[in-house]
């Protein structure tokens, strides 16, 4: 178990480019941490740093209070897992799960001993003399697992590790990876490009974007409060919807609505609402033109148009809805303000 | 269903087999073309065999012919354990010895400079790593035959002339091996190198527990190309060896047939029964990792 620091973390590639902004966290001890954001946004960059796989330019990384920038991966306490999972593929499941222990010197027995109960936490007991090639994604998936958690490590790292399997499977795993890690107490740092796993299997979710971290909050506070328009668009299926509104005489006026007591400067601003906070109401001031009805069985997204924005809204399935106009309201407390020219959330 | 019917499907079904059987004029010329090429190459190999069994006179006499002689068993006698020359070694055993001995290094060498010159490339951080390749790619044009003054004078200088070191070691730098498993451990996914750092293997721990493993099909088609090509080296041998107990195969059959001095037959029946014998070994080789070495360039097992 252990505590992550990471002061300034920052990467420049030697071709110039820079990977990661300078970038500070702490990782409380037991900890499911997530890292998401679009591909290209260096969340990959920071867990191989972490890992040691790719050398810090500047900045300190502690692994609980030990400055670790030059340590081996090996000497880090850390045990990762791939997302195509990196089985040795000419050793059986049990020599791919006792590979790190055997290098690390340890007793046969002990190894046989922590190998076995691995195999039995992980439900692959009758798998352990095939090759992995034998196996099926899932099961592969498991025995990655094992070999991470057979060693005890301090830290979890995960990169992307669900993203080769199908939907299903992948359902599945989040719970058994979620579940894992809380019985195991294992400080944890999750990489994924999947919003939706990130908000199932977060304590906290790091959002980051180009480089550069948009917001550390837990999931709810991600989800409802976004720091800024990349997380409110980013976050959520579908997303969060941003509108060109104005401010004036203290009040935001889109689209023919005016909500009360923002107290904020007059002039233009963004206003977000997630689909679910725009209520079918008919003394509503919003006018919705839906232009389609997306049927999801649990309940309906409708798309359509509001003041010439493209606007989805969210309702049950006890809902009778059609396409044309639908007068709607939003929920006050709701609403989110970005500033339009940085994207910043105003509070 | 109707009896008609029925009656239609137990003709067809009868009528399939016959037409399986017809035999196509397509199918004929192939097989044709096959044979040919067959007849083409083996039968001078069965010239050969033939000129084994009569005695070495009647091979001057008439040449190749149809008749089966008495004189194989003697001629392998002769070939294998009678020493000819002046020096009292060189027997056909000592010269498969030597022959088995120049391809098995030769590949094995090859093999184990290749691998390592290619970990090196594709897994460490060279400052001149892709020119260093380059550079070794390039000696792909300047065979032995080009350098082969300079070599000898270094063996010579070094006084490897007559030794196995001599034959096998200014051989051994391989540019094609090198290349070919360049290639290869280029395809070998980069996670498994990072799995394999965070598991505790160092460098050499990786290579010998994950790499060579990994490419053991890639290892017996460089075994194969290489132990042919080793076994089937005459040049060089012929330059660096003067005693007759070094000789190889190959060279000593030349060795052979050229006693024409005095009034002396060349001993043909030995030499055509040695050259038999040199061919097996390599043909076993091919034969024996055949599987792995179409594995080995075509699929990738990761």
């Amino acid at each position: 178990m252990a505590q992550v620091h990471l002061n300034d973390l920052h990467k420049v590639y030697p071709n110039g480019y820079e990977a990661l902004k300078p970038s500070s966290f702490h990782i409380e001890d037991g900890e499911f941490v997530v890292l998401v954001g679009p591909s290209g946004c260096g969340k990959s960059t920071l867990l191989r740093m972490v890992a040691g796989l790719e050398e810090i330019t500047a900045g300190a990384l502690k692994i609980d209070d030990k400055v670790v920038n030059h340590v081996d991966p090996a000497d880090r306490d850390i045990a990762m897992v791939f997302q195509n999972y990196a089985l040795y593929p000419h050793m059986t499941v049990r020599k791919n799960i006792a590979y790190g222990l055997q290098n690390r010197k340890v007793a046969k027995d002990e190894i046989a001993r922590k190998v076995d109960e691995a195999a039995e936490m992980l439900n692959l007991g009758e798998y352990l003399d095939r090759k992995p090639s034998q196996l099926s994604g899932g099961q592969r998936q498991r025995v990655a697992m094992g070999r991470a958690i057979v060693r005890d490590p301090s830290l979890f790292l995960f990169d992307e590790p669900l993203s080769n399997l199908d939907a299903k499977l992948r359902h599945q795993m989040r719970i058994e990876i979620k579940a894992l890690q809380r019985r195991l107490g294992v400080t944890s740092i999750y990489v994924t490009h999947d919003q939706v796993e990130a908000m199932t299997m977060a304590d906290r979710i790091i959002v980051m974007n180009a480089g550069r971290i948009e917001q550390i909050g837990t999931p709810e506070e991600v989800y409802h409060r976004p720091a800024s328009t990349f997380v409110a668009s980013f976050m959520g299926a579908p997303p969060m919807n941003l509108l060109p509104g104005e401010i004036a005489d203290s009040a935001l006026r889109f689209a023919g609505m005016e909500l009360e007591g923002c107290g904020r400067e007059a002039g233009p601003i963004v206003f977000g609402v997630r689909p679910e906070d725009i209520l079918p109401d008919e003394d509503g001031a919003l006018m919705l033109d839906v232009e389609i009805v997306e049927e999801l069985g649990a309940h309906r997204l409708l798309h359509g148009t509001m003041g010439g924005e493209q606007v989805t809204m969210h309702v049950g399935k006890e809902t009778a809805v059609s396409t044309g106009p639908l007068s709607v309201s939003v929920v006050p407390e709701a609403v989110s303000l970005f500033d339009p020219d940085s994207g910043l959330r105003l509070s | 269903m109707s009896e008609a019917n029925a009656a239609a499907m137990a003709a067809a079904t009868l009528s399939t087999p016959s037409k399986g059987r017809r035999i196509k004029a397509g199918t004929v010329f192939d097989h044709l073309i096959l044979i040919l090429g067959a007849l083409f190459m083996i039968v001078p190999l069965i010239m050969v065999f033939q000129m084994t069994t009569v005695p070495d006179v009647e091979v001057i006499k008439t040449g190749p012919s149809f008749k089966i002689g008495d004189q194989l068993d003697d001629n392998f006698n002769k070939a294998m354990f009678e020493a000819s020359g002046f020096s009292g070694k060189n027997t056909g055993t000592n010269m498969l010895l030597n022959s088995f001995i120049l391809g098995i290094g030769f590949a094995v060498g090859k093999i184990v400079i290749g691998m390592m010159a290619a970990y090196a490339i594709v897994y460490f951080r060279l400052r001149f790593a892709t020119l260093a390749f380059w550079v070794i790619f390039t000696t792909l044009l300047l065979p032995l035959e080009v350098r082969i003054l300079p070599s000898y004078e270094v063996v010579q200088r070094l006084g490897m002339l007559n030794t196995y070191q001599g034959l096998i070691i200014p051989l051994i730098a391989s540019a094609t091996a090198t290349f070919f498993f360049r290639q290869y451990f280029r395809s070998v996914p980069e996670e498994l190198v990072e799995a394999a750092r965070i598991d505790g293997a160092g460098p050499v721990k990786f290579f010998v527990d994950i790499l060579v493993p990994l490419s053991k099909t890639m290892i017996a088609a460089m075994f194969i190309i290489m132990f042919v090509y080793g076994w089937n080296q005459y040049l060089w041998p012929t330059m660096i060896t003067t005693e007759e107990d070094m000789f190889t195969l190959v060279r000593g059959i030349k060795q052979i047939t050229q006693v024409m001095e005095g009034n002396r037959i060349p001993e043909y029946g030995r030499a055509n029964l040695l050259a038999i014998i040199a061919i097996i070994p390599p043909v076993f080789v091919v034969i024996f990792f055949q599987s792995w070495f179409v594995k080995g360039l075509t699929e990738s097992d990761k």
